[in-house]
């Protein structure tokens, strides 16, 4: 458009009065532990997952040490069960599931539909309560000796075998759950109902179209699980009988109803970073997204088929031929959209203005490590071969691609791109730069020898290997790039924190992107917009041709 | 390092296609994610800010080019789910002639009996170029029998019988491994799968002296099926009170609601178990349940006993005198409580305090014969 | 820029971080009184989506065990009294009418109505609960409750397997369960509704909407007990049992 700001960074200054902005709207502890800015929620939930984040990474950090010896170095089998446990419950339910939806998704929805808030803004700091108390239970049960189910809580383990604290986690993880719930339950209503005049539903953000699509599933799984995690606890402390086989019951049922929640809560992880990379490539690629409808629907379409797949964990548990058979055909057929998400971005790409600064290094990662984690679910979803290698290294590897190399590394790249806006600071953009590629260097020396080493039928899980030290090399390899991973992982929140206090003044956009969020100031006023913002145009209305010219114009005119 | 290896051993029927199938999908993978990293780097520096490439008719929407990306991945992946499943039905549709070893899976190892009663514990002993079916079920929580050599692996579950199979091809020791969960010793749940070809396996078999020789499964369950009482009712014939179950297996069964289903291990065991659930046309619910009364050895023996054609019509079972003897000395010390032929222990289920009580009555016999097996 | 901003409407409440709303009872968050109801239905409507997601999971465990034990089941489920069940499922349905009549006095915003009807639904649900507890101890006292205390007098229970009665029984306490929790919770929001009625909050008294919102949580309440009623108190006696019966046969 005509009135396209295309100042590079450190464009805009924002207007020239001191205004007052969401983090100077208060000081006190109790107006920030009171807020319903959803901004400043979004702030408290970084928090908390930054912790989390952290507290998981350090078991993962104890798994990767442990396992350099085939006979373990120091922890007994007990603890390091508990180990692995602790891991996987702090990382799926406590951080990947909230992660970018709590923060980004929190921060942003509102903004990028020319909303003032979320509709239930008090729904949303109950949301980070309950989040909290879900997570100090599960912190409970780990001070107080631990559990040792393993994140999945496969029955009759759970129910009967394990006496650890498995319902108090249990019972914190159902907290946490509500709290993606309540999330939930906001997103839809505030993307239905609370759109900025003019807002229709094709000129959305794809970032906000896979925050939708994402709630989607929070609401219809999250309850499922939440139930069938409590019946677990029902059998363990009032001794109702559900799962249990000495009574009949079917302990391959919790299994069922685990994945159908479990399964689609990978897309919960999953379709959020889809939306931050969507945004990434468009505006670093200053060019408007390719196929937005099929980026939009492919989302939509992910959520639907995401529920009908959940029976490709179980492809070795006793379940008919059949049923194995149907579900992995739909789970070739899930492969198709994320498919076309990929191949949107890239020809994205194509004849655009790139701008290598440090969102887009995260989002380049992203495109190459979720490919991977994506086809090797080809070798998961064949039954084949799966009959092999579930519950393996290759399994490990696989979802640590998706997880860690999709989700985390789009999160950071979303991150890194917000930042300015969230607190109004730039960050150091050299160091950002190599520090996204000693994460991308990082995660594959740690995660591709476990493809090779599950190939080779390492199973997952396991404390000792002395009788196959053959694996050696392979856990060696896979601990050296934890080491740089976790490195790549800490030095952000050193050079993020310091631009609090030395950081340069953001100005409202200094990217130069597109998307309402960038037409306010840096950071946002609490109602985040002077007035109500009308929306005349398409999305992502970028002009690559004539930013090119002008750009070549200038250096031409700086030259002579 | 030194032995540097990057592919498991291949040494069962399915080691071949498997991988076929697995080196076909990596290559289509590979292909793709080549494919995506070339073009996005490709594109990441040709079309860097600044640099002089043509940008002129940008393009935000192509039909034909959306289609052929969706068509293209759908039609490969058709084709290798076709494929994938092809082989997925073999392997789960053992050849009728397959030989059948019972496995039983407990925290924190497993029992293994072969068709003739030799048993072992953590190695499982198997013939070359034979199709073996493994019968596998669980005493307490669920694990998985899982041979990577062999590219198999399938869950067993308290409660039901599971089952998998494999020709072995290759002579050789190979890596047995508990694949699910299980609990503190859960690595340690495993040990080797020994290829013999089928002249030592024979021999290991005969030569199994160390340990007591004893009732093939078959035989003991017949025991049991006299001891229990099972002849009282179900006689030679079909009488008033109970079908014969004289080459019952294998049958289609009708009920009393019309349905019908086949006498297959499940619905054998269920009857055993739960009889009041499935209640044949023709009878009435009279059979008294013998779940918690029975062992899972002692399911699995009379299956085998059932199965091998069970025919009570001779009253008197024929057993040698040797076998004879050694009823006496088993049931010394059982008070009644006949533990199969795997005889672990012959201590009664109630007497067995474990650490998280005695939650189910079966288990309760096996959790205290641990002591005595180690 | 891909759109323009100039004022738009909702003067006069912007820029307002207070959490209390201006006039005419909008929060700030919404531009009009009409985005907050529709936002309010909305989010209702998600709300009630999860909570059939929630039920759903336990319908489902309940269908696959009773399609497999059909008889034993059939045998314990006549233990249950189905007099007392029906009464509470009258009683319930006679709340949800009171329920539809408050929503509809409060669109007529005729204050004393509602809160008589609104008192209505209160008594019926403590009648609920207090039959509920009744049934409760009475399988309490006959060591009915799941775990290692549960009765070993098949007698009682007409003959069915005791572990498959069990697992019916602990079905039963799981999903009556929760539904009595939700009753206690729609009581306790009720009477938050019906303070707000008493105090003439304009919230409610302006606005029938909140009223609504309540009358949906409650509706469904009792739609999840229209379900649990008849899945436990009333089961059609199986085949195989009939056949037995007819028989003449006895053990």
């Amino acid at each position: 458009m005509s009135t396209t700001v295309t100042t590079p960074i450190g464009g805009l200054d924002g207007s020239p009065k001191v205004e007052q902005n969401y983090l100077t709207n208060g000081h006190t502890l109790k107006s920030w532990l009171l807020t319903t800015d959803h901004k400043r929620i979004a702030i408290l939930y970084l928090i908390s997952i930054t912790f989390f984040f952290g507290l998981g990474g350090a078991f993962a950090g104890l798994i990767r040490y442990e396992l350099i010896a085939p006979a373990g170095n120091v922890l007994e089998s007990e603890t390091y069960n508990k180990v692995f446990s602790a891991h996987g419950i702090i990382m799926v339910f406590l951080f990947l599931v909230a992660v970018i939806p709590a923060t980004l998704g929190n921060f942003l929805l509102p903004m990028m539909i020319g909303a003032r808030d979320l509709a239930f803004p008090r729904l949303n700091l109950l949301s980070w309560y309950l989040f909290n108390a879900g997570g100090a239970l599960v912190l409970a049960a780990l001070v107080n000796g631990g559990v040792d189910t393993g994140w999945t809580f496969y029955t009759p383990y759970s129910s009967l075998y394990s006496n650890t604290n498995v319902s108090l986690a249990i019972t914190g993880i159902f907290l946490a759950g509500f709290a993606s719930i309540t999330t939930g339950m906001n997103f839809i209503v505030t993307v239905h109902k609370m759109r900025a005049p003019g807002m229709t539903w094709f000129r959305l953000p794809l970032f906000v179209w896979a925050n939708y699509a994402t709630a989607v599933v929070m609401i219809l799984g999250t309850p499922v699980v939440a139930i069938t995690l409590l019946c677990v606890v029902f059998e363990r402390t009032f001794k109702l009988p559900i799962f249990s086989p000495e009574l009949g019951g079917d302990p391959v049922l919790f299994q069922h109803l685990f994945w159908f929640y479990s399964h689609p809560a990978v897309y919960i992880m999953i379709l959020p970073a889809f939306g931050v990379i969507s945004e990434l490539i468009t505006n670093f690629s200053r060019k408007r997204v390719f196929g937005y409808h099929f980026i939009a629907f492919s989302s939509l379409a992910i959520a639907f088929l995401g529920f009908l797949v959940w029976g490709h964990h179980m492809f070795v548990s006793s379940q008919s031929m059949y049923q194995s058979i149907v579900f992995s055909l739909i789970t070739y057929l899930l492969a198709v959209p994320s498919a076309i998400k990929i191949f949107n971005w890239t020809a994205t790409m194509y004849k655009g203005n790139i701008r290598l600064d440090a969102p887009m290094i995260y989002a380049i990662a992203f495109m190459g490590l979720f490919t991977v984690g994506g086809v090797t679910g080809l070798h998961l979803a064949t039954v084949s071969t799966d009959i092999h290698l579930t519950a393996t290294y290759f399994i490990v590897a696989h979802f640590h691609y998706v997880m860690v190399g999709g989700t985390i590394t789009a999160f950071l790249g979303g991150l890194h791109f917000w930042w300015p806006k969230m607190t109004g600071r730039l960050y150091n953009e050299s160091v950002a730069k190599w520090n996204a590629v000693l994460v991308f260097v990082g995660f594959n020396l740690t995660f591709f020898p476990q493809f090779v080493m599950g190939f080779m039928g390492m199973p997952r899980r396991y404390h000792y290997y002395y009788f196959a030290p053959e694996f050696q090399p392979y856990h060696l390899m896979s601990s050296a790039g934890a080491t740089a991973l976790g490195l790549g992982f800490a030095v952000p929140i050193f050079y993020l924190v310091k631009s609090l206090f030395t950081g340069e003044k953001a100005g409202a956009n200094p990217w130069g992107a597109h998307g309402l969020e960038w037409e306010t100031q840096s950071p946002p006023i609490t109602v985040n917009f002077e007035t109500v913002p009308i929306v005349t145009d398409e999305v992502y209305d970028f002009d690559p041709v004539g930013e090119h010219e002008e750009l070549m114009a200038k250096l031409a005119g700086a030259k002579s | 390092m030194f032995n540097f290896p990057m592919t498991p051993p291949a040494a069962s029927n399915f080691a071949g296609e498997h991988d076929a199938l697995f080196y076909a999908i990596t290559f289509l993978a590979v292909l793709f994610t080549l494919i995506v990293s070339f073009l996005v780097v490709f594109f990441a520096l040709k079309y860097r800010r600044g640099t002089k490439a043509d940008r002129s008719r940008p393009m935000y929407e192509n039909l034909a080019l959306e289609l052929s990306w969706i068509i293209i991945p759908t039609i490969l992946g058709l084709a290798f789910f076709g494929w994938g499943t092809k082989v997925y039905i073999d392997m789960r549709t053992p050849p009728k002639d397959a030989m059948e070893i019972f496995v039983i899976g407990k925290q924190w190892m497993w029992h293994v009996q072969h068709p003739n009663g030799v048993r072992e514990n953590n190695t499982l002993h198997v013939p070359m170029g034979k199709p073996v079916k493994l019968t596998m079920i669980s005493q307490d929580v669920i694990h998985a029998f899982y041979i990577p050599a062999f590219r198999v692996q399938y869950m067993v579950v308290p409660g039901r019988y599971t089952q998998m199979w494999f020709t072995p091809t290759k002579k050789g020791e190979y890596h047995l491994f508990c694949n699910m969960y299980c609990g503190t010793q859960h690595s340690e749940m495993g040990g080797r799968v020994v290829v013999l070809d089928p002249r030592e396996y024979a021999d290991w078999l005969a030569n199994n002296g160390s340990k007591p020789q004893t009732l093939t499964v078959a035989q003991a369950g017949e025991k049991i099926f006299n001891k229990v009482g099972c002849n009282n009712c179900h006689g030679g014939a079909d009488n008033q009170r109970a079908p014969s179950l004289a080459g019952i297996y294998g049958k289609t069964r009708v009920m009393t609601d019309g349905a019908r289903y086949i006498a297959d291990e499940t619905y054998l065991r269920e009857a055993i178990l739960r009889p009041s659930n499935k209640i044949t046309k023709g009878y009435i619910n009279s059979m008294s349940a013998y779940e918690g009364q029975l062992t899972e050895e002692e399911v699995v023996s009379l299956l085998a006993y059932i199965k091998s054609g069970a025919n009570p019509a001779a009253s008197e079972p024929a057993m040698s005198s040797a076998l004879a003897a050694k009823e006496s000395r088993i049931s010394e010390g059982t008070a009644g409580n006949y533990v199969g032929a795997m005889q672990f222990n012959s201590q009664r289920a109630d007497a067995t305090p474990t650490k998280r009580g005695n939650k189910m009555n079966a288990v309760g016999a096996m959790a205290a014969e641990k002591v005595g097996d180690q | 820029m891909a759109s323009i901003t100039h004022p738009g409407h909702g003067d006069g409440h912007h820029g307002a971080h207070d959490e209390h709303h201006g006039p005419g009872g909008v929060f700030h968050q919404y531009i009009d009184l009409e985005q907050q109801n529709d936002s309010y239905i909305v989010g209702m409507w998600t709300f009630l989506v999860t909570e059939v997601m929630f039920f759903g999971a336990l319908f489902l465990i309940y269908g696959l065990y009773r399609y497999a034990y059909s008889q034993d089941w059939f045998l314990a489920h006549e233990h249950l009294d189905y007099v007392m069940g029906g009464v509470n499922t009258f009683n319930l349905l006679v709340s949800s009418l009171f329920m539809a009549l408050a929503v509809r006095a409060a669109q007529l915003k005729d204050r004393k109505v509602v809160l008589r009807l609104l008192g209505g639904v209160m008594v019926c649900a403590a009648i609920f609960m207090v039959i509920k507890y009744f049934e409760y101890t009475g399988k309490f006292h006959e060591n009915l409750y799941p775990g290692p205390t549960f009765t070993k007098n098949a007698e009682i229970l007409h003959g069915a397997n005791l572990n498959k009665a069990q697992m019916f029984f602990g079905l039963y306490f799981a999903m009556t369960g929760l539904h009595g929790v939700h009753v206690v919770v729609g009581m306790l929001i009720i009477g938050k509704l019906m303070h707000m009625w008493w105090k003439k909050n304009p919230m409610v008294t302006e606005d029938y909407i909140p009223t609504e919102l309540v009358g949906l949580y409650w509706h469904f309440v009792d739609l999840v007990w229209i379900f649990l009623y008849p899945l436990f108190y009333l089961m059609p006696r199986p085949d195989a049992l009939a056949a037995h019966a007819s028989g003449g046969g006895g053990h």
